[in-house]
């Protein structure tokens, strides 16, 4: 094909909608998304793991509508004694904060990943890890607290329904296990940032991270709704 | 955006030097394949032998002394959940999907080589412990395979106590290796197919595993949340589905729980779970019946998207499993119209293989044989479907062996035989040996005209309401005696068949051992898997060179052309006797000549 014919060809193209924008990359011999293999990975994985908290919540809300015994109240319950008086929902603001806070400095982690400041991203990723880890900390002092002076148990509780203290263990357990796989992931990436593994390969690792990190926030403010403001 | 093959990343190739790097801590695709499929089989032998014991207790009831109501279940529970998650899942998808989706999209391998090594001895780990619970206090669990709660994990239930710990940590176990494999399928196959390898240009054994496989990414996490929400009932003692309940006259510590819960849950990864076992057998059997008629498979286009459909249909339907279990009724109203849809691409890919045969240059050999096998089981299966998708045809047919025999035709006999289509057309590319035709012909007609002699008495079973899972008949009066004759003839017809298994086996370890080289590519397949340079394929498949796709999989019989078909790696200017060859000549000068 020569030259000409091919200008003139994009003259006459039309303007294509976006639509068949997408049909046509799809239907290409190319990546199907713009996205490394590894990101997209993870995102196909957090797809699933979505699933999974759905119906981990889904289930919750079952059992709670099916219980025959009364549910118990979640301001009470998750109340916080300060000096003489209960506040509610104190503890769980103070770890939603420092959880959301972590996203931000994952955020930045990012940015000076892309920017190759590997030090500050080193210290950054470090520090996320740190607020995941007091956020983890936070959680297993809250669960003594039930178990120990307001005898919940998985099978039982004081205060009501049962079914209030297994899906309670069993979710936000789930979760504390997502963050704390979550740090221990941060510690090595961070690291291996530090080492200067990813100088050649690039430190799109650290977004993946990110990735990872940014949806375990998410399900907290999921969790964290329909757990503690229901 | 630029095109990033594999090859521009050889250094990251493993490349194993020990006989134990290569073929037991491999990470090569082939042979994580090979380690799936058999150990896949080798259960699934297991699985054979449980439905043959559960056989002649029910043929011949009270003469097997070590065969009591317990022992009975437990073959029943273990049977099923190993031939459908553990067998089929697995062999169809760690299998055949490991092993033909680099070769079929031209990669060296899967994305994530080391996750898919992983992935392996996760299956393998949860295989053992499924087997370990055979021998643990109490034996496996008894509890049918659906594991409905509260008879699950009740005192009473055959392995109720540890039993059924094992069997949901097997099936946790199993859902990390299934996502570790999972992803790599879906990543490997829409970011790594080689140059000209489109969407629509992949085969439709790449289309089934792909979509089999999302809804396998989707469909687990149900299965897992209730795995997990199942050992908090028995191990900790919560109540997820744990109602109120007296067991042996005693009120349980349980209460307020709901059992429903957990079959919505169940069948929500369940019924998904037929098609990831179906759609990857749909889309080997196109290929099959297209090769061996040498025409391009009818419709292809239309069978890509009666995959996509049927696959999201899949997760609209689960509860037509629970017409029973006391659902508000419109439930069952909507469940039954979702289910009758599903019907409808169904039936476009039956029209569809059936008109890829219409006209065909038919060449009977055994592939084909199971290939055309599958069109019948599949098409009779699907029709017992249709009554038990209505509601109201459904109530007296429901826990019948009209059951049992639908579900088996249409997801146990119909991707056994794509299955052992499969094996026989793609083993000259995995073991470069042609497996025997007369034993593959005996086997066929075994096992084909078997499966008929079990199944269909079992749908007039059904119809006299002989109801399923139950260890002896005893004398119910709706029970005529030719109920008992025909029990004890399907017995004899499960044991024939079983026998013909033998015959198979026989001829894979005959074959690998003495059995002649095959050519190259034997039944002249124009897909891309049969065209590497060195057959069975080497490590990083494709030689120094990725393959460039210039057309679809299915040229076969392309008119004008010489050669009866065209590899896919074979540009338009190297076919003789297509206009841009260059000594192409149109058919008048030619007749001039």
């Amino acid at each position: 094909m020569t030259t000409d014919s091919m200008t003139s060809r994009a003259q006459d193209a039309k303007p294509i909608g976006y639509w068949q924008k997408m049909v046509n990359d799809w239907s290409a011999d190319k990546e199907a998304f713009q996205l490394s293999w590894g990101k997209l990975m993870m995102w196909i994985f957090l797809l699933s793991d979505t699933f999974i908290f759905s119906i981990f919540l889904i289930s919750y809300m079952n059992v709670r509508m099916s219980t025959t015994d009364e549910w118990p109240l979640a301001s009470e319950v998750f109340a916080l004694h300060v000096g003489s008086a209960n506040i509610p929902l104190l503890l769980i603001a103070i770890m939603t904060f420092i959880l959301i806070t972590s996203s931000g400095t994952m955020a930045m982690a990012v940015n000076a990943a892309y920017s190759r400041n590997k030090k500050l991203t080193f210290w950054l990723m470090v520090t996320t890890a740190l607020l995941g880890a007091s956020f983890v900390g936070m959680q297993a002092f809250e669960w003594t607290k039930l178990i120990v002076e307001e005898g919940v148990r998985p099978w039982g509780n004081p205060m009501g329904a049962a079914q209030f203290g297994s899906s309670f263990f069993m979710i936000t357990g789930f979760h504390g296990m997502h963050v704390t796989g979550g740090v221990i992931y941060l510690a090595i990436v961070a690291t291996k940032v530090r080492l200067g593994h990813y100088d050649q390969k690039g430190f799109q690792i650290v977004e993946i991270t990110g990735l990872y990190w940014h949806f375990v926030d998410l399900v907290w403010v999921f969790i964290f709704a329909f757990f503690y403001l229901w | 955006m630029t095109h990033i093959a594999i090859a521009d990343q050889e250094p990251h190739l493993h490349h194993p030097k020990t006989f134990i790097g290569k073929y037991i801590w491999s990470q090569d695709h082939k042979v994580i394949a090979i380690q799936y499929a058999s150990t896949a089989i080798f259960v699934g032998l297991v699985a054979l032998l449980l439905s043959v014991l559960m056989r002649l207790q029910l043929g011949y009831p009270e003469t097997f002394e070590f065969i009591n109501p317990n022992v009975y279940l437990q073959y029943v529970t273990m049977h099923g959940m190993i031939m459908v998650i553990y067998l089929l899942t697995a062999l169809l998808l760690g299998g055949f999907g490991n092993y033909l989706i680099p070769l079929m999209v031209g990669t060296r391998d899967m994305v994530f080589p080391y996750l898919n090594m992983l992935s392996y001895w996760f299956y393998l780990l949860s295989v053992i412990i499924l087997m370990a619970s055979f021998f643990v206090p109490g034996g496996p669990t008894g509890a049918g395979w659906t594991l409905y709660p509260p008879q699950a994990i009740t005192e009473g239930t055959p392995g109720a106590g540890v039993g059924i710990i094992m069997m949901l940590a097997s099936l946790a176990v199993f859902i990390v290796a299934f996502t570790m494999g999972g992803l790599n399928y879906v990543t490997t196959i829409l970011q790594a197919r080689t140059r000209g390898m489109t969407l629509m240009r992949m085969p439709l054994s790449i289309w089934g595993i792909f979509i089999a496989t999302v809804l396998g990414l989707f469909a687990f996490p149900a299965l897992l949340v209730s795995a997990i929400m199942m050992l908090f009932d028995t191990v900790v003692g919560t109540s997820f589905f744990m109602p109120a309940i007296l067991s042996l006259g005693e009120p349980l510590q349980h209460e307020g729980g709901s059992p429903i819960l957990f079959q919505h849950l169940f069948w929500f990864f369940g019924h998904p779970e037929v098609y990831i076992v179906a759609l990857p057998a749909f889309g080997m059997v196109s290929d099959v019946l297209s090769v061996h008629a040498r025409k391009n498979i009818f419709g292809y286009r239309m069978m890509v998207w009666a995959i996509v459909i049927i696959g999201g249909l899949s997760f609209v339907v689960w509860a037509h499993h629970m017409y029973v279990s006391g659902m508000n009724p419109y439930f069952g109203f909507f469940f039954a119209t979702t289910t009758l849809i599903i019907a409808v691409p169904t039936a476009i890919k039956v029209y569809n293989w059936v008109l890829t045969l219409w006209r065909g240059d038919i060449h009977l050999t055994v592939p084909m044989l199971f290939a055309i096998g599958f069109i019948f089981t599949f098409t009779h299966g699907g029709l017992s479907g249709l009554f038990l998708g209505n509601v109201v045809v459904d109530l007296p047919l429901s826990d019948t062996f009209f059951v049992v025999a639908h579900f088996h035709m249409v997801m146990g006999v119909s991707p056994i035989m794509v299955l052992f289509a499969a094996i026989y057309h793609w083993f000259p590319l995995i073991s470069g040996k042609q497996l025997h035709t007369g034993l593959g012909k005996l086997h066929f007609w075994g096992t084909f005209l078997g499966t008929y002699a079990i199944y269909l008495p079992m749908h007039y079973l059904g119809f006299l309401g002989v109801p399923r899972r139950y260890y002896a008949l005893g004398e119910a009066s709706f029970i005529p005696e030719s109920a008992h004759a025909l029990n004890e003839d399907i017995t004899i017809a499960a044991i024939i068949v079983a026998l013909f298994q033998i015959v198979f086996i026989i001829n894979v370890i005959w074959t690998l051992r003495s059995g002649p080289k095959s050519e190259r590519n034997p039944w002249g397949a124009a897909s891309l898997e049969w065209q590497t340079p060195d057959v069975p394929p080497k490590h990083g498949n494709w030689g120094d060179e990725l393959p460039v796709v210039h057309r679809w999989a299915y040229d076969y019989s392309v008119p004008g052309v010489e050669e009866d078909f065209i590899p896919q790696n074979v540009p338009d200017s190297e076919v003789p006797g297509h206009p841009e060859h260059p000594e192409f000549k149109p058919k008048d000068s030619r007749e001039e000549d």
